[in-house]
């Protein structure tokens, strides 16, 4: 029990650690991914200077973030004279807790031996005796379902944030967020549902494991090839939910101002910046697991590599936990790259084809990725 | 006649109406379209980087001059000089006078010895803080003794008192061995720059 306790506390400290290390590393690759697409050179002013020298640590810029988690902290936090202060309070924290939370059913390594992980340490490891565990931190039968749960909570902090600022603006924005997520939502979800089909289950873990073979003799056996359309279609819906351009319409800077966060300030607004960095890396992290095989490598299993030609490559328990982990946060990392990309080359839809476009082109496809699986599924003799 | 009918008929077609084919409006092959551009971009920029080049076409200022400045973009002035070294300048005060943000300051010395030029200055000195860069002060000289050179001045500061100049700086071309690097042209009447 203790055991568990103390791997489990481990799991989430490097959760967080890993989430808000994202969120601050992802301002400095947005800046600077946008300005190497853009050919400029991005921001590298900020510095830390090492006390009594006149070292400076510029360190291609990365210390902007900290300048603004600076600059977010110090301001003053202005509160519009008339608002509902409970909604107006608790806002930034619904949208911001949510996306924490979905990682918390996310696999983001393999299994994991604390005996074996620990066999110079003879006390430690005859502590942990035959546990073994999943680098997970809550594996729920019902993953995918608690990500959607989670997933369509933060609608409600927008909701509320613009609601309770009375401002026109705010409010404006908080319906714009209302009507695209609700029907985002629908979009993801149904293009989840091909994957489903295939799986045969919602948990993420097996999800992941049976990502973990290979297709046709090359092909790593992930959802992307099973379901490339589900794929697009989900990136696609779920940058929606994550209100970026080109899905920015709630918070549309030239129409709402800055939509239903207008009316915060300081550290207030920095949590929906936050939240809105880390969503990236939540729903990277998403994509990864449905679609790109978590922590798989091709020909990578539990005890090393079996490459084509029969080679074997056997690594230590160890070695094939950092491997794991080290390949999920790459992949991660990638997936964010790319929303990065498409957020700094898409220009803004109008509200009318941002609308239209879930409900009459999203929709449609989606229903017809599903029907094809479904009738695919049910030849291959899918349905036991 | 109902309101839309009347609508239909008199839709007005605009001369840029975009005129999108069957895979233009299915838009999601577009959007790969641009990405691989933005990303072609990107990867191009990122191998330039990463091979120890500059990325970039901007300029890394002020560690870094762009080298492009136009032949007549007006920077930097300089004092011209005579063969023997002394400044042109005769500290008649017109460049003062006619300078609009009111930078320039001279302070005249006499020489009653050169009986060619007995004026000349003993302090010539320019605010850039204030300047303007508009030029009237080399249309105005009478002895063509200030000109601007395409460079800028190396000024970015937070203090505005070290952002002049003396004459010691501005007398920085050498007519006996800059023979290499000319003064910059002249403004020569009515003629375009």
């Amino acid at each position: 029990m203790m055991q568990d306790l103390v791997v489990h506390a481990v799991y989430i400290g490097y959760a967080l650690a890993m989430l808000l290390t994202f969120g601050t590393v992802l301002t400095w690759v947005e800046r600077k991914q946008a300005a190497v697409m853009a050919d400029r050179i991005g921001a590298n002013r900020a510095y830390v200077r090492i006390p009594f020298t006149q070292i400076r640590l510029i360190w291609i810029g990365l210390f902007h973030g900290l300048a603004d988690g600076l600059k977010m902290m110090l301001k003053e936090d202005f509160k519009p004279a008339s608002y509902d202060g409970f909604a107006y309070a608790i806002a930034p924290w619904v949208v911001f807790a949510p996306v924490l939370l979905v990682f918390g059913v996310i696999p983001f390594g393999g299994a994991l031996v604390p005996a074996e992980l620990f066999a110079w340490w003879p006390a430690v490891a005859a502590w942990f005796g035959e546990r073994h565990y999943q680098l997970q931190i809550a594996r729920l039968d019902a993953g995918l379902l608690i990500v959607f749960a989670f997933g369509g909570l933060t609608v409600i902090g927008a909701m509320l944030a613009g609601w309770s600022s009375s401002n026109k603006f705010s409010m404006l924005g908080a319906l714009r967020a209302g009507s695209q997520m609700i029907s985002y939502e629908l979009v993801m979800g149904l293009t989840v549902l091909g994957l489903v089909l295939i799986y045969g289950t919602v948990d993420l873990t097996d999800i992941v494991q049976q990502q973990s073979g290979v297709l046709l003799g090359f092909l790593p056996a992930w959802g992307i090839f099973l379901q490339p359309f589900a794929a697009v279609l989900f990136i696609t819906a779920a940058m929606a939910e994550n209100r970026r351009i080109p899905f920015d319409l709630p918070e549309a800077e030239s129409e709402l101002i800055a939509g239903y966060f207008t009316e915060y300030s300081a550290m207030k607004m920095g949590l929906f910046m936050f939240a809105e960095f880390i969503e990236i890396a939540v729903i990277a992290a998403i994509f990864t697991t449905l679609f790109l095989g978590g922590y798989n490598l091709p020909f990578m299993h539990d005890g090393g590599f079996t490459l084509p030609g029969g080679v074997e490559i056997a690594m230590s328990h160890g070695w094939v936990v950092i491997t794991q982990m080290v390949v999920f946060l790459a992949k991660v990392l990638f997936m964010s790259s790319f929303q990065i990309l498409v957020r700094w080359t898409l220009p803004r839809f109008r509200y009318d084809q941002l609308l239209r476009f879930a409900w009459k082109f999203l929709f449609p496809i989606c229903l017809a990725n599903l029907v094809v699986t479904a009738v695919a599924v049910w030849a291959l003799g899918g349905f036991q | 006649m109902t309101r839309s009918t009347v609508q239909r008929r008199h839709r007005r077609v605009y001369w840029n109406e975009p005129e999108m084919g069957t895979w233009e409006k299915l838009y999601l092959l577009e959007v790969v379209r641009g990405l691989s551009i933005t990303g072609g971009v990107f990867l191009r920029n990122m191998w330039k980087w990463c091979t120890g080049r500059k990325g970039a076409v901007t300029a890394y200022y002020p560690e870094e001059m762009r080298a492009d400045y136009a032949a007549g973009n007006r920077g930097k002035h300089v004092l011209t000089r005579r063969a023997d070294g002394s400044p042109q300048c005769v500290a008649c005060n017109m460049c003062a006078t006619v300078c609009p943000a009111r930078v320039i300051e001279i302070e005249a010395a006499f020489d009653p010895a050169d009986a060619a030029h007995p004026k000349s200055p003993a302090r010539f000195e320019i605010d850039y803080s204030r300047c303007v860069f508009c030029g009237l002060c080399v249309e105005a000289c009478p002895e063509d003794a200030i000109r601007m050179v395409k460079e800028v001045p190396d000024f970015p500061g937070t203090d505005r008192h070290r952002m002049w100049i003396g004459k010691e700086e501005l007398l920085s071309w050498q007519p006996a061995s800059d023979v290499a690097k000319p003064y910059p042209p002249a403004p020569q009447r009515g003629a375009k720059r």
